[in-house]
């Protein structure tokens, strides 16, 4: 569950609060769609989530961790409870794709065995099964989107968090990329998912939750699924 | 910490040695070059130290003894004289043997060939620890019942001493100035190495990872190439040190000087180097990635 309750958060040095007494609740496996202008404010939210920055007021909790008053050796607890997946798909260029998702479970002191079986499974899980010993400059811009997808998912988060994960990809890859968000969501391991996007299209077609945000603010938060807001 | 973890970390750090091929050859450039320079100078300072102990060892104190002891009185000064702190040995000369090294001294001198083997007077022969100690010792013996007169060259002593002084000054400064541009460009050379890895952090941070589990296998790195780099920079030093020992003494400077043998040096200077190299690389790797660990 992430709840953000009268939250705020400026940067070092800013003068604007990035985040402005913002509140809002999801529920675990809950699929909601985080929309808004650039600059509203979602890469914040982002952040506060992962515990990349740190509020300066209000209550933050995400899958049972505090992070208003949270030890910074935590952190790495908080942080395997979710996966993250970014537009700029973020795998380390020398390792296979087979390695870049092995090592997010090395991480949490997977056993090797474990490592073997879990691995090829999320792997034909996301329709990469023979793309194991391919390095990321040898597949796809919608394959490496996928071997982040598994990367994000091989630890089974709580949450899966998605940063304009199609802003990178064509329609077809983007919807497809979609339904796979809704199949770990739905059947295969009822994953809480929040996406942030700003494509409308996208969002419409599915019947999810949608939160719109503008200035660090929720400006709008509705359950019927309809990208409703219009940016500026 | 599990086996299996430690094993994968230790294989991570030996594969990005390899994966980061560039950078890891800049860092045991850097580390052989800056070793080699340091250690250049420290051996240096070590053979002008041993040649300055040599030469000092060579400049002598004489006592003459009363005229009026006898030979077995003379030779029985010798434990009075031996206690004193500063003496390393005495020799006693006496005044037959002295007369026949001045007579072969000065062959052929008309003025010495009539001379009386009485004026000559029985002596010791001391060698000192401490040449910069050589007047409070002159002092000593000159107050032991029997000593006459001591002769010391202070000029020499003192020269010898402003010497190793400014050898030892310059030897210092020279060291000190190099560990700190050596500090300065090894500490550059992993930073740079640690920058370009900077993504590979945040996404190991973004998926969970502890500082340890990043930091192991930069550590790991760090130590091969710090202790091969050491070990590297042991070789060509022995290299180096042979070539230039070997031009001295066959050159012009052959009979004046007489370098320590490498072999003598080589085990501290194996241990100094490999020690350095280790240091430098793994607190030089830990240290570099501290900032991208506060995220």
């Amino acid at each position: 569950m992430v709840l953000f309750e009268n939250v705020s958060m400026t940067y070092p040095g800013g003068e604007l609060r990035a985040i402005d007494n913002m509140s809002f609740a999801i529920e675990d496996g809950e699929f909601v769609f985080l929309v808004g202008p650039s600059g509203s404010g979602k890469t914040s939210i982002i952040k506060l989530i992962t515990g990349e920055v740190m509020a300066e007021s209000g209550i933050l909790s995400v899958n049972g961790f505090d992070l208003r008053h949270i030890r910074r050796r935590k952190l790495p607890l908080m942080r395997r409870t979710i996966g993250v997946i970014f537009q700029d798909f973020r795998l380390i260029e020398d390792m296979t794709v087979y390695e870049n998702v092995a090592f997010a479970m090395h991480v949490v002191g997977a056993t090797n065995r474990d490592i073997r079986r879990r691995v090829p499974y999320v792997l034909d899980l996301v329709g990469l099964a023979g793309r194991e010993r391919r390095y990321p400059r040898e597949v796809s811009g919608g394959e490496k989107q996928r071997v982040a997808v598994a990367r994000a998912i091989v630890n089974s988060p709580r949450l899966l968090i998605a940063d304009e994960p199609t802003g990178n990809l064509d329609p077809a890859l983007s919807l497809e990329l979609m339904l796979l968000m809704d199949r770990i969501n739905d059947n295969e391991m009822g994953t809480t998912v929040l996406v942030v996007t700003h494509e409308k299209e996208l969002v419409n077609s599915f019947s999810k939750r949608v939160i719109a945000i503008e200035d660090g603010r929720v400006i709008s938060d509705g359950m019927d699924g309809y990208y409703s807001y219009e940016i500026q | 910490m599990r086996s299996s973890k430690l094993g994968y970390l230790t294989k991570e750090g030996f594969k990005s040695i390899m994966t980061h091929g560039f950078m890891s050859f800049a860092s045991v450039t850097i580390i052989v070059a800056c070793l080699v320079i340091m250690g250049s100078f420290t051996l240096i300072a070590v053979n002008i130290d041993s040649l300055l102990d040599e030469l000092e060892s060579e400049n002598i104190v004489v006592a003459y003894v009363e005229e009026t002891f006898p030979e077995e009185e003379a030779r029985a000064l010798q434990p009075q004289i031996e206690y004193l702190a500063n003496v390393r040995s005495c020799e006693f000369v006496p005044k037959a043997q002295a007369y026949e090294e001045f007579v072969s001294q000065h062959e052929g001198q008309a003025s010495f060939a009539d001379l009386p083997v009485e004026v000559v007077r029985d002596r010791y022969i001391i060698y000192l620890e401490d040449i910069s100690l050589m007047g409070q010792t002159q002092e000593q013996l000159e107050n032991i019942i029997g000593i006459a007169r001591v002769r010391a060259d202070m000029k020499v002593a003192q020269g010898f001493v402003s010497v190793r002084n400014m050898i030892s000054a310059i030897s210092l400064i020279l060291v000190v100035v190099l560990v700190v541009v050596s500090v300065f460009i090894m500490s550059n050379t992993v930073k740079l190495a640690t920058l370009s890895r900077k993504d590979e952090i945040a996404i190991m941070k973004m998926v969970g990872a502890s500082n340890w589990f990043i930091r192991f296998p930069f550590v790991v790195e760090g130590l091969v190439l710090g202790m091969f780099g050491g070990m590297l920079a042991f070789l060509l030093e022995w290299v180096i040190y042979d070539v230039v020992a070997n031009k001295i003494m066959t050159g012009l400077l052959g009979g004046l000087i007489a370098l320590i043998p490498f072999a003598s040096l080589s085990a501290m200077v194996f241990l100094a180097y490999v020690g350095v190299g280790l240091a430098v690389g793994v607190f030089g790797s830990s240290i570099a990635i501290r900032n991208y660990l506060q995220v």
